[in-house]
Parts: structure tokens; C-alpha cells; sequence
């Protein structure tokens, strides 16, 4: 029987229970021996020019080696030349532009002449000892004049102060065509709705951290990423290095979360001063600072319109998104285009319009953070289907089973431009249903509701479809090798950060081949070893690092296949690999064996080993329902989340250890956007969710239990029938739990409210609908 | 984030803090447990010169019966007060508040002298020692006091307490009325309480309802006059100042108020 | 000022600043990396060690306060034949771990828990562990890992 599919505890854990991870922060190793430290100065104020640094005390203080600016910043390449990208209303920046973008929108390492949020770099102080730098960095006096504040989307709109004046606007993308006023031509009932998706700091428990040292012509960094290699080439350009001088390495990273793709301009700068000073140096950030200077997720505010038939067909629906992206339109740019490219989720909806504009803020850079785009567009029309579901007066449920795509429309064309694969998603709306006993859940609703109970009851049902290795042309690398002791090492592209992929990549090699996984090493995150590779975000590791993995493994069989026939002298086509012992015989004669050891002892200098570049042409499109129960108590507002009942089909299960693992840290993550957690700015840009007092990360006491429901859709288009699962908890938790909220307090009156659907929040909206607001 | 600079000393008893503080002057602090004092250090909002560590002043740690009196030593810690049998048969509003307090590292480490000297109007104890009619007594360089808990809390993070003046233990009448409650309105466990009730017999006190604790007198006067419970808690808000803050806006606060209180006084009543 | 303590049972001493914090004592003093700095304001959890037997978060402690104590961080927790304690075959088992960050302060916190409470309820076990925060898990496994743990079965 094969490995693949069975509960098979990590091979990473007792390292990491008995020794701990070796973090950035962790590393004792030889290079980083005299290591000094890196503190950065960050800007306190939102927006101002800067006209003046003096570092003078900072300097003289003890253990300073060194403090600097950006006047230090001039031993590097000079900026890409202007592409003219983005601004103004003409959508120069295009649908998919490369961010982040070039010319007057560029971001510096090191703030210049201006600061545009607070918690950028402006300055890095250089002690021998950690505690030093936190005492020197205090000396460092900068001048700023003040500048006034862009903070929020109708002040970016505005366009009254700018934080590009070179752009001469504050929006830096725009896409899509005005709205249609046809669209919703012979709809009975059309709902309009502007909602918030609101500002997300992703907090990895590990925070950024970089060490690097330059040494004979090598620059070697250690950064917590989630791409080693991408780092490199990113490194290579900044610096004006050669890619084959910079050695990048990835050791344990303490999560992720699409916040540590690639490497930040913060890990540069470490990376840059480590060749400036010749001394090897370290960082690893503080919470206060890891909540300011990582980049945030989400903050879209939408608009939703949806319009339909009395009896639940939804015929048209239109999305409007202004992305905040915060100081400098990083990756924050391309998130609208992938909710724009999912909005009409798992529907068959005829009509369907998007547009948007991405807008610069005095705030920290927005990137990816898990699901990047896609919980976004989930959460707009899953928002949407119920307020249309309640404006007819018809259970929510059966709103979506009406206008879920059905099964035989697959591959299907959504009206948004992509392409699902495979689905099943009123099966999965269904199981959800049943496995939840929904209509047990109405009736107790009900009576709770007859009674007029203090403690009312909420249950929110959210279906999704999301879009997973969106870049499959991008690919993943693999090498596998087998040695002449019978043990095997795979060398992966993809890079974990919590995911498990040694363990999942052993059992891949292990079903291949018979190797015993626990004679597998995974080797990932050194680009010394592993040059190329793209590494892990968009939930796209299995499908291609893991196919990868499975075809270096069926290629060095057929290599074994050869050495094995030449050693038990028979014809290639007779003989066969004992998959259970690990064994290679020739047919009908299993006593006659050679084991792995043997078979690669034989195989000649080369040895048994294969490396791939697996691409694909498609992404896969996952889907699934969540349903949320919620307890509300009327009278403070408060929520408590009592059940979440969950179908994610990401098609075959690899491992449902670790596919429950990521579906149960999602379905957290994405109850804590619903009920708990926004970075908030006052209306100076001062961040007023600075620490993780205010930011309320959500811990086990608000938290059931999960109750996780199996269903496989296999995909087509890889080897191994898989989708990723990395998103779909945030994808389909947090419409859910939002939508149960609303759905306790909807027989008040009250339609929406905005996420986090704080205590306060929920009290005001029961007043205001009681008071008619 | 680290702590500034400072010199650090440790007593070993209430005498050596004393004259400690006196050497250290108007810029060294009493460190008890910590757990109030060392975040702000590290967050740089406190800066003291000299710490006097009087974390292991063993005299200090007590919970007993003292002339039906329970007498509590300021250095126990908020998980022996609230595993205490004592103050769970005596006093079991304040062994189940301190039970509320943080989580179980800061309970083991913090202590209930150290939570009161703070005097965070946020924090559970203080209104609870405020609606127990404690007497807090303290030990300065002139001598001993004893300062009762109405005159205790003089602002936010201000008390009574004179620079030098060692707060050593909490003394509280064992209540008459038995009934008692302790509500905490929190987003998440953790949280600190963005409301708070307690209530013993007829005293009831606010949690964060203004910058020090609060007595709810117009309550307390209601419900002593016989009014029904709902009815009296809708004076629950009356001369409070609460705060303004992410966790909830004045309104929110006083309504919140009024709701605690009820569910409060119900509570009592049904324990009574 | 010198400081001298029990790490894992071994002695440790240095000579460190006044304003050492324990949690820096133990990776850079007693070479233990294994516990984690992950917030500046005593609210993960990630860096609790048991200080004389009790859970303590070392960010909020000073390494002078723990001066003569006895500390245990999660590396000093296996039987000294390499067995790992009940709690963290539990986590194994339960995949109640993913990157590893938070999970010697989360053992730490719930060896200290189920010392104090060895027959928790599920929601005593989520109550008790407000104070740790992890990122990926979810909890759902770590409050099944702890409840393994406490019945002693072998789990699922």
C-alpha cells in the first residue's frame, strides 16, 4: 500500500521539540561568530521631508561601529531606468504590471529626503553588542518637517497631498471599464453595498531577520524567506552583484505567510552593509518593529453591487476596488488584479464587471498575506450573496446551491476570465450542510429567536473557489539523488516554513522508490546547493515541487531500472521494483534482489540522480464551503464562535496530516480578520496597533474546535490530482464567521458590518437598526 | 526591546528595601514581580535609574486570618491568591479575579501588591479590593500607614503611595453579604477588561470606567434603597469618565457598564 | 553583575548588564536557542521557560530576578536516554507543531499546565494557553496534543 494518502507523523518535529528551529536569530555558526549587530532608525512620523541627520552622539555612544544614511548608499547600481510606469487615470500601469513599480514611484533603501510611513528605514546603527544598538539608535537625531498625512482612501483620492509628486497623482494603477449601465438590466432586485476588507499585519511568530558577511569576492546572506533563490537574483540587482558571488540561505523560518516572499529593502540594507563595513552582521526585528516595517495584507475597500431574480438566480454582479497599498505599490498592486480575476467565486453568474484603482497611503507597503487577492474577492461576494439572499426573503443556503456552477460545466469560463478546472461545488455546499445539521441549526435559531434570547444564534455559510499556483508557467525545481549507502537526499526549490515539506517530499520518495522515508534527507533554502528554484507562496508547493520531487524520482528508477538489469543480467522490461521492501528484482524470481544500496553502488560515477524543472500551463482552482456557528450576545455585542464546519477539496490528499495542518491555521487566521484583528492608522498616520496589546492576534480561548469534512476532487492537469490548500482557510473562514455574526442579528434588522465585527461594532449596528439608522 | 539602563539591587527584607530607597532616591523603583514594571521599561516608557528587586522578601508572601480580617502580603503572587482555599471560601470574589488576571506565567510571576501599586484602571484588582473595603498597609522611612482603598487610587497609574513607601500588605474584612461577582468584558481572554463589575453584597465597583477604579454610588444607593436590580444598574455610568479607545467608545463603555452591573448584581444576588 | 543559575541542570554563570532579561541569559549566556523572542510586550508566550518549576515568560523576567533559580527550557525536557517527554510525543503525534517558532514556549506552558491541572478539560486547556500564540496551527492540534498528553493514552 502505498505511503501517499496515510497519516505519517513529520520528520522535522523532534529536532524542532527537542532542540528548537535554528532561526535566523539562532545561528551560532562560524562566519557569524563576531557577527555585530544591526538596530534601524524608522520614522515616527507618517509623512515629512527629511532635512537633516545628525548621528554624531550615536556615534560616539558604546559599541558603535557605525551609523548610516542613505549619503552612505553609493557604492550601488544606479536605480532601473524610468518605465514610465503607472499614474494617472490612463491605467498606464496595466493589468499585471511588474511591481513594484519604477520611475517617480520608486522605493528607496534608505529614506532620502522624505518618509511616506511610519517604520521606514532611515538610518542602520551598527554595535558590537544587541543591546547597544536599541541605546544608540535613540542618539540618532533626524529633522522632519512635516508633511500632511494621506491616510485612507478618500484622502489619497483627493490627491490634495501627494507622496509621489513626481507621479502627480496618488493613484497608481487603474483598471477596468466604468460601469456598465446596462448590467443589471432586468434584474427584479439589485443590492449595492460599499464594505471594507480591512487592513491585516500578517505576524509570523518569527519576525524579519537577515545576517550576512562578505568574504573573499562571496556575499552570503541567511534570510527568513520563503524563496531563497528569488533573494538571490533580487540581491544580484540591487547590489550590482554577479548572482554566482551571493550565496542565499534560508535556515528554519518561523512562518510566513506570503510576507516573506522574496527579501525586503530592510534584509538588503544588511545584506549592502555587510559588504560596506566588511563585518559580518545580524538583524532580527522587534514585534513593534515587524508590526511597521513587514508589509500588511487586504485593505480594499469594495463596492459590491449584485442584482437578480426573485426566486435566487443571480444574473449580474459588479465588483469596485480601491487598494490601499500603503507608501509604495509593492506586490499590494497586483493583489486587486487576482480578486478581480476570482470575483464572481464559485457562481455562474452571466454577467460580471470589475474595476480598480491601486492608491498610495502613508502607511505600511501591502503585499501578499495568506490568500493575497483571493479572501478578498470571497469575501465581497460571499458578503453579497447573503445581503441578496435576505432581500428576498430566501435561505442563504439555497441561494448558493441555485447558482453554484454545476457539475458538468467543468473546465468552466467565468465571465472574470478564468478558467476552473474541476468542482464539485454544491456537493461540497451539501456535505457542509448535512455534516453541520444545518436545518437542526435554523430551528434552534428560530427558537432563539421566538424567545427573544439574549444569546442569539448565527450561522454563516460562505462556498469559494480560489485560484492556486497562479504561476504554474514559473514551475519548480527538484534533485534527487541516491547513494551507494541507500539513502537518498532531495534537493527542492520549494521552501518550507512550517508546511512540512521534508516530510512530505520523503513520502513522495518513498512511494516512488521503497526507500524508507526516514532515509531521505530534504534539502531546501541554500542556494549554493539549490541555484535554482522559485520557493513557496500561492499555495503552489505540492503541485509543482512536489510533482517535481515524483518525476526525478521516476527518472532515477528507469536510471536504477537500467543498473539493476545490468546487475542481475536481464532485460530492462523484466525487471521490477518491490516497492514495500525496496528491493529490485528480476520478475518472478523476488528472492533474487539487489536493495538501493547495491543498485546505486553499481551505477557508475554519475550515481542514480535526476533533477527537474516541472512547469504547468494551468493553475488549479480549489474550492469548498465553510460554515460558521456563531453565539451573539445582543447586549454587549459580543461574539463566540461555537462550531466551524469545513469542506476544502484541493483534489488528492498527500498527506491529511499536514492538509488538515494548513486548513486548521487558515480557518484560524481567517476567523481572527472576521472578528479580531486591524492594523489601524489615526488620522496622523501614527499606527495605533503597534504592539500585540492592540493587535489582537486570536489565541486557543477563542477558538472551537474544527470539524474538518474529507472530499477529493482530483485535479488533471499533474501527476498527482493536487490543488493547493495553503489559502483556503482564510478564503472560506472569514465570510463565514462574518456572515454567521450578521446572520444572529439579521431578524434586528441589521444587514452588514464591517469586518472586524468587533463587540462595539455589533452593539452599534443592533442600535442603529433598532433606532432605524 | 530592551530595558534602558540601570543599577540593580535586591533586598532582602522590608528594612533593606526601605533604606535602598532612600540611597536610590526620587529615580529608583520597587521591582516585584515585574510584570507591570519590565514591559514598560522595555517599551522605554519607564526609565528608571535603580531597581530594588523586593521580589524575595519571603515576610511579604502571606495569605491569613487576622482578627476576622483576611491579611494578604503584597508579594503573593495572582496565582497563589487565587488558589488559595482561604480566599476561596473567604473572599472568593478576589480569588476568582485573580484568577482573571493575564495568564498563567503572569499570574505566577506578578503579585497583588504590585498590581495595586501600579494602579492601571484597566487592571481587574483594584476594583475589587475598592468594592472589598480593604485597607492597604504600607512601610516608609516615617513609619507605617494604613490607607484605606477609597483613598488608595489617586489617578491613572498615581496612588497613594509616597516616594520610598512600600506597599506590604492588603487587609479586608471578611464580607457580611455574601453574594459576589466579578464581570469581565474582554474582546479575547487575554485582553485587558474594557469594562469590568465587581460587586460584593451591596458594593459595586468599575473596572475602566474613568482613571482610577470607581465606585458605583448611584447604584449602590439604588439597590440599598430596594430598587429592582435592572433598575439600579441603569445608574451604572453615572460620573464615570471612561476612555475613548480602539476596544470602544464612551457610549459603548457606559452601556457596557449598565450590563455588567446588572448581570453583576444578578449574579450576587443568586450566590447571596 | 554576576549572574549563576541552573539551566537543564547545569550550572550557568556570567557576568552580564543589570538589565539582562532572562530570556537573553539563556541563548547567549547558556547557548539555549531553542527559546524565542517573539513580541516586545509579554503577550506570545514563545519565550516562556519554567523558572523553579512554574511557567515564566523569560522576556519579563531579569536574568537577576532568576539569579540561584532552577530553569527548564524545552531542550532540558527529554529523558536524558533522548526520550521525549509525554508532551512532546504528543506533538508529534497531533502535528500540533508547523514552524516550530512558538513550540518550545508552547510545550513549556503546557507542561507547566498540566503539572498545575493534570485532568484539563478542553476549555481549561484553551484558557490556560491565552498566553501563547501560534500563527499556524490553528490550536485545534495543540489542544489535542494536550489533552493526549494529560489522559496519557497514545495518541491517535
Amino acid at each position: 500500500m502505498s505511503i501517499l494518502g496515510t497519516r505519517v507523523v513529520r520528520t522535522e518535529d523532534p529536532r524542532l521539540l527537542t532542540a528548537g528551529g535554528t532561526y535566523v536569530d539562532d545561528l551560532r555558526v562560524p562566519e557569524l561568530t563576531q557577527a555585530a549587530r544591526v538596530t534601524f532608525v524608522r520614522s515616527p512620523i507618517a509623512h515629512a521631508l527629511i532635512t537633516g541627520i545628525d548621528a554624531a552622539a550615536a556615534r560616539e555612544a558604546p559599541g558603535v561601529l557605525a551609523v548610516l544614511t542613505a549619503n552612505d548608499l553609493d557604492d550601488l547600481p544606479p536605480p532601473p531606468p524610468d518605465d514610465g510606469g503607472g499614474g494617472g487615470d490612463g491605467g498606464d500601469g496595466g493589468e499585471a504590471a511588474p511591481l513594484p513599480l519604477g520611475g517617480p514611484w520608486t522605493e528607496p533603501l534608505l529614506a532620502v529626503d522624505r518618509v511616506r510611513f511610519v517604520g521606514e528605514p532611515v538610518a542602520m546603527v551598527i554595535t558590537t553588542e544587541h543591546y547597544q544598538g536599541e541605546d544608540a539608535a535613540e542618539l540618532v537625531s533626524v529633522d522632519y518637517e512635516p508633511l500632511p498625512p494621506v491616510i485612507g482612501a478618500d484622502a489619497a483620492l483627493a490627491g490634495e497631498s501627494l507622496l509621489f509628486p513626481a507621479a502627480g497623482t496618488n493613484v497608481a494603477v487603474t483598471f477596468g471599464a466604468p460601469a456598465d449601465a446596462t448590467t443589471f438590466d432586468g434584474c427584479e432586485v439589485v443590492v449595492e453595498r460599499t464594505i471594507e476588507n480591512q487592513r491585516l499585519a500578517p505576524v509570523p511568530m518569527e519576525g524579519r531577520a537577515a545576517a550576512a558577511v562578505w568574504a573573499a569576492g562571496k556575499l552570503t546572506v541567511w534570510v527568513s524567506t520563503q524563496n531563497a533563490q528569488i533573494s538571490r537574483f533580487v540581491l544580484a540587482g540591487a547590489l550590482g552583484l554577479d548572482p554566482d558571488s551571493i550565496r542565499v540561505v534560508a535556515p528554519d523560518v518561523g512562518g510566513g505567510f506570503g510576507a516573506k516572499i522574496g527579501l525586503d529593502r530592510d534584509a538588503l540594507l544588511v545584506a549592502w552593509a555587510a559588504k560596506h563595513t566588511g563585518r559580518a552582521l545580524r538583524w532580527a526585528e522587534t514585534r513593534s518593529e515587524n508590526l511597521l516595517g513587514m508589509t500588511h495584507g487586504r485593505a480594499q475597500r469594495q463596492v459590491i453591487k449584485i442584482g437578480g431574480t426573485l426566486d435566487g438566480r443571480i444574473l449580474a454582479y459588479r465588483l469596485e476596488i480601491v487598494q490601499d497599498t500603503g507608501a509604495y505599490p509593492r506586490m499590494g498592486g497586483f493583489l486587486p488584479f487576482l480578486t478581480s480575476l476570482m470575483a464572481t467565486g464559485p457562481y455562474d453568474i452571466g454577467t460580471a464587471e470589475t474595476a480598480y484603482r491601486v492608491i498610495v497611503t502613508n502607511t505600511t507597503p501591502i503585499s501578499a498575506y495568506r490568500g493575497a487577492g483571493r479572501p478578498e474577492a470571497t469575501a465581497a461576494v460571499e458578503r453579497a450573496v447573503d445581503l441578496f439572499a435576505v432581500e428576498i426573503g430566501m435561505d442563504p443556503a439555497d441561494v448558493r446551491r441555485i447558482n453554484l456552477v454545476p457539475p458538468d460545466k467543468f473546465p468552466f469560463n467565468s465571465p472574470c476570465g478564468a478558467v476552473y478546472d474541476t468542482g464539485a461545488y454544491s456537493a461540497a455546499l451539501d456535505k457542509v450542510l448535512a455534516g453541520a445539521g444545518y436545518q437542526e441549526l435554523r430551528a434552534e435559531q428560530a427558537r432563539r429567536r421566538e424567545r427573544g434570547d439574549v444569546r442569539q444564534l448565527g450561522i454563516g455559510v460562505a462556498s469559494y473557489v480560489e485560484i492556486t499556483a497562479a504561476d504554474a508557467a514559473g514551475g519548480e525545481t527538484a534533485r534527487l539523488v541516491v547513494h551507494d549507502d541507500g539513502t537518498a537526499t532531495v534537493y527542492t526549490g520549494s521552501s518550507a516554513h512550517g508546511q512540512g515539506h521534508h516530510t512530505a517530499w520523503a513520502m513522495l520518495v518513498q512511494a516512488e522508490l521503497g526507500i524508507d522515508m526516514d532515509k531521505v534527507t530534504v534539502v531546501h533554502g541554500d542556494t549554493d546547493l539549490i541555484p535554482l528554484g522559485v520557493g513557496t507562496y500561492a499555495s503552489r508547493s505540492l503541485q509543482l515541487g512536489g510533482v517535481a520531487v515524483q518525476k526525478a524520482a521516476v527518472d532515477v528508477r528507469e536510471q536504477a531500472r537500467r543498473v539493476a538489469a545490468d546487475m542481475l543480467e536481464a532485460s530492462e522490461s523484466d525487471l521490477e521494483l518491490d516497492v514495500d521492501r525496496g528491493l529490485w528484482h528480476v520478475r518472478g524470481d523476488p528472492e533474487a534482489s539487489r536493495t538501493w544500496a547495491q543498485v546505486a553502488g553499481h551505477a557508475g560515477e554519475d550515481g542514480l540522480a535526476a533533477s527537474v524543472n516541472y512547469t504547468e500551463g494551468q493553475p488549479t482552482f480549489p474550492f469548498g464551503t465553510h460554515l460558521a456557528v456563531a453565539e451573539v450576545d445582543t447586549e454587549t455585542g459580543k461574539a463566540t464562535m461555537l462550531r466551524h464546519v469545513t469542506v476544502d477539496d484541493a483534489g488528492t490528499v498527500l498527506s491529511p496530516l499536514l492538509a488538515e495542518g494548513q486548513r486548521h491555521g487558515g480557518i484560524a487566521q481567517g476567523v481572527a480578520q472576521a472578528l479580531l484583528e486591524e492594523m489601524r492608522y489615526d488620522a496622523a498616520g501614527n499606527p495605533v496597533t503597534g504592539t500585540l496589546v492592540d493587535y489582537a492576534i486570536i489565541t486557543a480561548a477563542e477558538l472551537p474546535s474544527f470539524e474538518l469534512l474529507a472530499s477529493e476532487t482530483p485535479a488533471t492537469i499533474n501527476p498527482l490530482g493536487a490543488k493547493g490548500i495553503g489559502e483556503a482557510g482564510t478564503i472560506g473562514a472569514t465570510p463565514a464567521t462574518q456572515n454567521a455574526v450578521i446572520d444572529a442579528v439579521s431578524h434586528l434588522g441589521v444587514r452588514h458590518i464591517d469586518m472586524p465585527v468587533t463587540p462595539e461594532r455589533v452593539w452599534t449596528a443592533i442600535s442603529d437598526a433598532r433606532e432605524g439608522r | 526591546m530592551i530595558p534602558a539602563p540601570f543599577t540593580y539591587t535586591r533586598a532582602a527584607s522590608v528594612d533593606e528595601a526601605l533604606e535602598l530607597a532612600v540611597q536610590g532616591g526620587e529615580d529608583a523603583k520597587f521591582l516585584a514581580g515585574g510584570h507591570s514594571l519590565l514591559p514598560l521599561m522595555k517599551l522605554r516608557l519607564a526609565v528608571p535609574e535603580t531597581l530594588i528587586d523586593i521580589g524575595r522578601i519571603g515576610e511579604l508572601s502571606y495569605i491569613a486570618e487576622q482578627d476576622g480580617h483576611i491579611v494578604i502580603g503584597a508579594l503573593t503572587s495572582h496565582d497563589a491568591v487565587a488558589r488559595s482555599g482561604l480566599l476561596g471560601s473567604e473572599l472568593p470574589l478576589l480569588a476568582h479575579a485573580a484568577g482573571q488576571v493575564g495568564d498563567p506565567q503572569v499570574r505566577h510571576r506578578g503579585t497583588i501588591g504590585g498590581s495595586l501599586a501600579h494602579a492601571d484602571p484597566a487592571a481587574d484588582l483594584p476594583a475589587v479590593i475598592l468594592a472589598l473595603g480593604a485597607t492597604l498597609v504600607t512601610r516608609g522611612a516615617s513609619g507605617s500607614r494604613e490607607i484605606p482603598a477609597g483613598d488608595f487610587f489617586l489617578d491613572l497609574f498615581e496612588t497613594a503611595l509616597r516616594p520610598g513607601e512600600l506597599l506590604t500588605e492588603i487587609r479586608i474584612p471578611k464580607p457580611h453579604v455574601t453574594g459576589w461577582s466579578y464581570q469581565k468584558f474582554t474582546k479575547r481572554g487575554i485582553d485587558w477588561a474594557i469594562v469590568g463589575v465587581a460587586v460584593q453584597g451591596g458594593s459595586v465597583t468599575l473596572v475602566n470606567m474613568g482613571s482610577t477604579p470607581l465606585r458605583a454610588g448611584a447604584v449602590e444607593r439604588a439597590v440599598a434603597a430596594g430598587s429592582e436590580l435592572r433598575d439600579a444598574a441603569a445608574h451604572a455610568a453615572e460620573g464615570t469618565s471612561p476612555p475613548d479607545d480602539l476596544n470602544g467608545g464612551r457610549a459603548y463603555r457606559e452601556h457596557l457598564a449598565r450590563v455588567l452591573v446588572a448581570r453583576g448584581l444578578e449574579e450576587a444576588r443568586s450566590r447571596s | 553583575m554576576k549572574v549563576t543559575l541552573t539551566a537543564n541542570g547545569s550550572e550557568v554563570a556570567a557576568e552580564v548588564e543589570d538589565r539582562t532579561l532572562l530570556v537573553h541569559f539563556l541563548r547567549d549566556a547558556a547557548g539555549l536557542t531553542a527559546t524565542n523572542v517573539g513580541c516586545d510586550t509579554s503577550s506570545c508566550g514563545a519565550c516562556t521557560v519554567l523558572l523553579d518549576g512554574r511557567s515564566v515568560k523569560s522576556c519579563t523576567v531579569l536574568a537577576a530576578q532568576a539569579d540561584g533559580g532552577e530553569i527548564t527550557t524545552v531542550e532540558g525536557l527529554a529523558a536524558p536516554d533522548g526520550e521525549m517527554h509525554p508532551v512532546q510525543t504528543a506533538f508529534r503525534a497531533e502535528h500540533a507543531l508547523q514552524c516550530g517558532f512558538c513550540t518550545p514556549g508552547m510545550v513549556m506552558a503546557v507542561v507547566s499546565l498540566l503539572a498545575e491541572n493534570p485532568d484539563p478539560t478542553e476549555d481549561d486547556v484553551r484558557t490556560a494557553l491565552e498566553g501563547n500564540l501560534c500563527r499556524c496551527t490553528g490550536y485545534h492540534n495543540i489542544v489535542r496534543a494536550v489533552l493526549a498528553a494529560a489522559s496519557g493514552r497514545r495518541p491517535s
